[in-house]
């Protein structure tokens, strides 16, 4: 690396060494990558500064650095604030999303393997339907769900928010391709000859082998029924059963009736993405690790 | 929020057969009388509203009535969603029986029949001599034995100045938009902006057209007529102009950190705006408390005492509600009670519609972050003096966006705020064709 530091070096070699190339544009990569980064991350900086000021030092301090540091005092006002009903949209969220998830990826998981591992009568039809699928965005189905949910009135109940978000088509289509190409057909024969009934073959044998892909369903999923906020707001409306970033919006929306309320949508948004890193972080080394070993086959 | 959009004009397609009955029928033959008894039994109700708080004053009722049990619902405040949650509830048939309804979106639930009328309900019409006299003719339409909602909050408008800038520079308090402008040029010269003016705060704007007795709708029972680019709202688009190209007013996007800080580090010395604002300079400007005074409006005729109006919800009994009677008791007491409207002003900083509401005791005391200066009697004072006849129209999500495109307009330099108004009023006749709501052109 030192080579990269001595123009001189550099020159002479310009041209000619396929290392020296890769050197010029290995820096350009990660000077697209560090303008990419300071991109996400200053205003995830600002949100966590701001978390840190009293609602005085707010306004009347530079945005980009911490004042007086008052935290903890924040963190505290939050979950004082309406007896604690910001912890209860925590829970609710966790709930949604974590279940939510586990739930979604089994199902999608069993569908995509079965359309990757059997032949049946419209297996390729029932594949593009479910890809079809992919292409129509959440928003655009949470009104004709209303309206469902709303003929079995069950609106306004955890089941309206929770049931929805159990179908993942795009998990389909992931462990499909996944399955297809990383369960091998001899070792489901192989689990059959030993006398493994289907199911038990899926899950002692296949999903351990499509669990990259598995572990990529859930965080997406996870993180798409986290960030759900317009079937939510249409379909609830008791705060009990609100999820964070729904609780946030509406604080928000009061913003102008009850300034002081602002605050605590920042320290609240700030704790409203901790899980959500928690998770990636927690997962994201099986997840790499996953992918490398199915790299090797 | 595109398909928010969408499920808008499909709902207003969808009432567009209804759209006619628009603040013109109703005359006695909408079965005002008799058909509004109390229900059998104990009965329960479901009232959406976005106040902060709002459940402090319904524990007060339920408790005191144990035979009408309230729940309180939420979600963001109306343009937000919750309107749009009414309209696709009113479709679905599950709205809640009561809910909260800003004046300049009572029009809309009105043309899309989203209201039930209570004037039929004991002691309804008999409430109208405890309100403020313009928040009524905003509940009836004008329309005979008719009221679809109880007034519950109003925002009286007034001017917020630094009483210390102004007696430090030597200028007079102005009483006249004149002497305003006057004073701008002062201030101009001390390095400092009068005011902030905002290009998205379309319904100041209207309370500024309000206070001049303008009018932005009006209709005459069979059709709508618009006139956003009448000679009042034209007088004060030239006013605002003015200011704007000779560098007199500022123009920072409002309720942002600048808006807040420009006020805090006394860039910006006045702001005419509702009695709200109070609450919302106390929580943005920290560092100049003590310094703020309320003064009325600036007028347009010396000697005169006009007001305008910015902002104020209504409760309304929602259409299909099985229990008028009830919905429409709890809505009157929500909004006259003492006790009900303390706790609601405790929790949500609201300023009732009632007469008698402007008496609270909370309202009495002088306000230390304006100079001890007892602010809430110059707001009950603007109240008595805002013009009854303001109709809103059924649009006005959609009148408030392209105002407000036309006007960030005019502040980067493209168009005037008079051009807005104009394009405004051609796309607002647009959306009311659009809509299948009878308009004059």
């Amino acid at each position: 690396m030192t080579a990269v530091t001595d123009p001189a070096a550099t020159e002479r070699r310009r041209g000619r060494s396929p290392v020296q190339e890769s050197i010029s544009s290995r820096v350009l990569a990660m000077a697209v990558m560090g303008i990419a980064t300071l991109y996400f991350l200053t205003p995830i900086w600002w949100l966590f500064v701001a978390s840190t000021k009293s609602r005085g030092d707010f306004t009347t301090t530079a945005p980009l650095w911490f004042a007086e540091f008052n935290l903890f005092e924040n963190i505290q006002a939050l979950f004082d604030y309406r007896n604690g009903v910001f912890l209860q949209w925590l829970l609710n969220s966790a709930l949604y999303a974590g279940l939510g998830a586990a739930i979604a990826t089994l199902f999608a998981a069993m569908t995509g393997y079965a359309i990757a591992k059997y032949t049946f009568w419209g297996r390729n039809a029932l594949f593009n339907l479910i890809l079809g699928g992919v292409l129509v965005p959440a928003t655009a189905l949470a009104l004709p769900l209303f309206l469902i949910f709303s003929q079995v009135g069950a609106t306004n109940t955890y089941w309206a928010v929770f049931l929805p978000s159990l179908v993942s088509p795009f998990g389909v289509y992931l462990s499909r391709i996944y399955a297809a190409a990383s369960v091998p057909d001899e070792i489901i024969e192989a689990a059959r000859i030993d006398g493994a009934g289907e199911i038990r073959t899926f899950f002692t044998v296949s999903t351990r082998m499509m669990a990259p892909a598995l572990v990529t369903i859930f965080l997406f999923q996870f993180v798409a029924i986290w960030n759900n906020f317009f079937l939510p707001l249409i379909m609830l409306r008791d705060e009990e059963l609100f999820p964070v970033t729904l609780g946030l919006y509406v604080w928000n929306t009061q913003v102008s009736q009850i300034p002081d309320i602002r605050a605590l949508v920042i320290i609240g948004s700030l704790i409203s993405i901790i899980p959500l890193i928690i998770t990636f972080l927690g997962l994201q080394r099986f997840w790499q690790s996953g992918l490398a070993n199915g790299g090797l086959k | 929020m595109a398909i928010s959009r969408i499920a808008r004009a499909g709902a207003l397609a969808a009432a567009a057969t209804l759209a006619l009955t628009a603040c013109s029928t109703g005359t006695g033959g909408d079965g005002a009388s008799g058909d509004c008894a109390p229900s059998d039994g104990p009965v329960e109700l479901d009232f959406t509203s976005w106040l902060p708080g709002i459940d402090e004053a319904v524990a007060i009722w339920n408790e005191e009535n144990p035979d009408i049990q309230v729940n309180v619902q939420t979600g963001p405040n109306g343009l937000g969603g919750t309107y749009q949650n009414f309209f696709n509830q009113l479709e679905a048939g599950n709205a809640p029986d009561l809910g909260q309804i800003e004046y300049d979106a009572m029009p809309n639930f009105r043309v899309q029949d989203g209201l039930e009328n209570i004037a039929a309900c004991e002691g309804i019409l008999e409430a109208e001599s405890q309100f403020v006299d313009w928040t009524w003719s905003q509940v009836t339409f004008g329309e005979e034995d008719a009221v679809y909602a109880i007034p519950q909050d109003t925002g009286p408008m007034a001017m917020f100045y630094r009483a210390d800038l102004f007696e430090a520079a030597g200028i007079e308090v102005p009483t006249t938009w004149e002497e305003y402008q006057a004073a701008a040029e002062v201030i101009r010269g001390e390095g400092g902006y009068i005011t902030n003016f905002s290009q998205s705060d379309i319904n100041q704007f209207a309370g500024f057209v309000w206070q001049t007795g303008g009018q932005w709708f009006s209709n005459d029972g069979d059709s709508w007529q618009v006139n956003l680019e009448g000679e009042e709202s034209l007088m004060v688009a030239e006013y605002w102009q003015g200011l704007l190209e000779n560098d007199l007013v500022s123009a920072n996007p409002p309720w942002t950190d600048e808006w807040n800080a420009a006020f805090n580090n006394s860039e910006v010395w006045t702001w005419v705006s509702a009695v709200w604002g109070a609450n919302t300079i106390l929580s943005g400007a920290p560092d100049t408390a003590g310094n703020w005074a309320v003064a009325p409006m600036p007028q347009w005729e010396e000697g005169a005492s006009a007001a305008g109006n910015w902002g104020g919800s209504t409760t309304a009994v929602l259409k299909g509600s099985e229990h008028p009677y009830e919905a429409a008791q709890f809505a009157l007491w929500l909004n006259t009670d003492a006790d009900a409207l303390t706790a609601m002003n405790r929790t949500a900083q609201i300023y009732p519609a009632t007469i008698e509401g402007a008496n609270l005791p909370v309202f009495a005391e002088g306000v230390e972050f304006y100079g001890g200066q007892e602010i809430y009697q110059v707001f009950a004072e603007a109240g008595t003096n805002v013009d009854p006849n303001f109709v809103w129209g059924p649009t006005m999500t959609q009148v408030y966006n392209d105002v407000a495109d036309g006007f960030s307009g005019a502040i980067s330099g493209s168009g005037t705020l008079m051009d807005a108004l104009t394009a405004g009023q051609q796309s607002t006749i647009a959306a009311l064709q659009a809509a299948s709501i009878p308009v004059q052109e």
